[in-house]
């Protein structure tokens, strides 16, 4: 099975219909790659893809904005 | 104990505020402003309009329409985020321009879902209070202006003023079920204080919003034992129209089952849930229950359901 950050990828790149970033750091909304009302596709994807909820609480783009803070959430919460 | 929505009313300023006005103040143009949020143009007060005269046009035009003498009514509710802070909060001003005497009045201080939180908490005086008259009313061109333009503010806000008369009466829509949350977790991601500009994290906003419009939505409907496919229409607080769009899909029902008039009076907080009902009612609404719906600074939502 893909590891985790290459999962993430396909989703991004599945929400935005673009390429995902190269550099996992990089910012998904101030790149424009993702515009506001993406995020919460990509959270629903996120959460079928690995069987988790995210609670309303965690609901900050600061929590998701680049696929290694998507990763580090994963982490945390898994 | 029941409830019932006897009416809506509305009163919107005459100056239409285009895309092309303000995005030649902005530096963005009119095809963009429409592209991030529907809106194609607001409308905005004059210096002589504030919330109270908006208000009481509002209210006026709801006791015109619902055939109800000011001498009836027992409670007056006024939501409003825009209103000048300070004591007494302008519902006692209203009140007084609508001769409504020695009349409670209740205000509410609250923006975007403010006229929702109103109805609601006049489903549940209205057996002790009788015929209660909410009202919200906003002037958001004063909040946008009080400081330099923000683009990201100042192409959704426009002014105006809703207003429904709930009643124990039987007559018109009962209110079956309702249900309202706060959570001020998120509070500082969507606030206004007039010392400084207007403050909205859209990205963290309209993520909470999208998960919690559906989900209060869902919740009196489960308790009412229907689904969003029995509902005639939506009236959700017109905030954004891809937020509306977005709505409708996570209810997996057409996008026209939510009511939008965004495109030609943009954001009005408060009102705008109050000034859709309205519309709506005049348009020979659809058969079926209808569903009100808000959600804003606070954060607050909630959600009604009449039939």
């Amino acid at each position: 099975m893909p590891d985790t950050q290459q999962r993430l990828r396909t989703l991004v790149q599945n929400v935005a219909q673009k390429p995902a970033p190269d550099d996992p750091e990089e910012s998904l909304f101030e790149s424009g790659l993702l515009d506001s009302f993406a995020l919460p596709d990509l959270v629903g994807a996120i959460e079928n893809e690995f069987s988790i909820k995210v609670p309303d609480a965690d609901l900050t783009p600061r929590k998701f904005d680049s696929i290694a803070r998507m990763e580090a959430y994963l982490a945390n919460h898994s | 104990m029941s409830a019932f929505l006897h009416g809506f009313g509305c009163a919107l300023p005459e100056r239409v505020v285009s895309n092309d006005e303000l995005a030649g103040r902005l530096g963005c143009t009119s095809e963009w402003i429409e592209s991030v949020c529907g809106i194609r143009e607001r409308r905005w007060a004059s210096a002589e309009q504030g919330v109270v005269e908006l208000g009481a046009a509002a209210a006026e035009d709801c006791l015109s329409r619902t055939g109800v003498p000011a001498s009836q009514i027992g409670m007056l509710i006024l939501a409003s985020g825009s209103a000048r802070p300070g004591f007494p909060a302008p519902g006692a001003e209203l009140a007084h321009r609508l001769g409504l005497g020695t009349t409670p009045v209740l205000d509410l201080p609250m923006a975007s879902a403010g006229g929702l939180f109103g109805m609601v908490l006049a489903s549940r005086l209205a057996e002790t209070y009788g015929d209660i008259l909410v009202v919200a009313s906003e002037k958001m061109s004063a909040v946008i202006e009080a400081h330099p333009l923000d683009q990201n503010s100042a192409i959704l806000f426009g002014d105006g003023a809703g207003a429904a008369l709930v009643s124990s009466r039987p007559g018109g829509r009962e209110i079956l079920q309702s249900a309202i949350h706060s959570d001020g977790q998120f509070r500082n991601d969507l606030a206004y204080d007039t010392a400084s500009a207007l403050k909205m994290n859209g990205l963290t906003v309209i993520m909470q919003a999208t998960r919690k419009l559906p989900a209060v939505i869902r919740e009196v409907l489960d308790r009412a034992k229907l689904t969003p496919a029995d509902i005639g229409t939506f009236l959700v607080h017109q905030a954004n129209q891809n937020l509306l769009t977005r709505v409708a899909k996570s209810l997996d029902v057409p996008a026209d089952r939510v009511f939008s008039n965004i495109a030609r009076y943009g954001n009005t907080s408060s009102a705008s849930l109050l000034i859709a009902a309205a519309e709506w009612d005049r348009q020979d609404p659809p058969p079926g229950p209808a569903v009100f719906a808000a959600f804003g600074a606070g954060l607050h939502w909630g959600a009604l359901l009449a039939r």
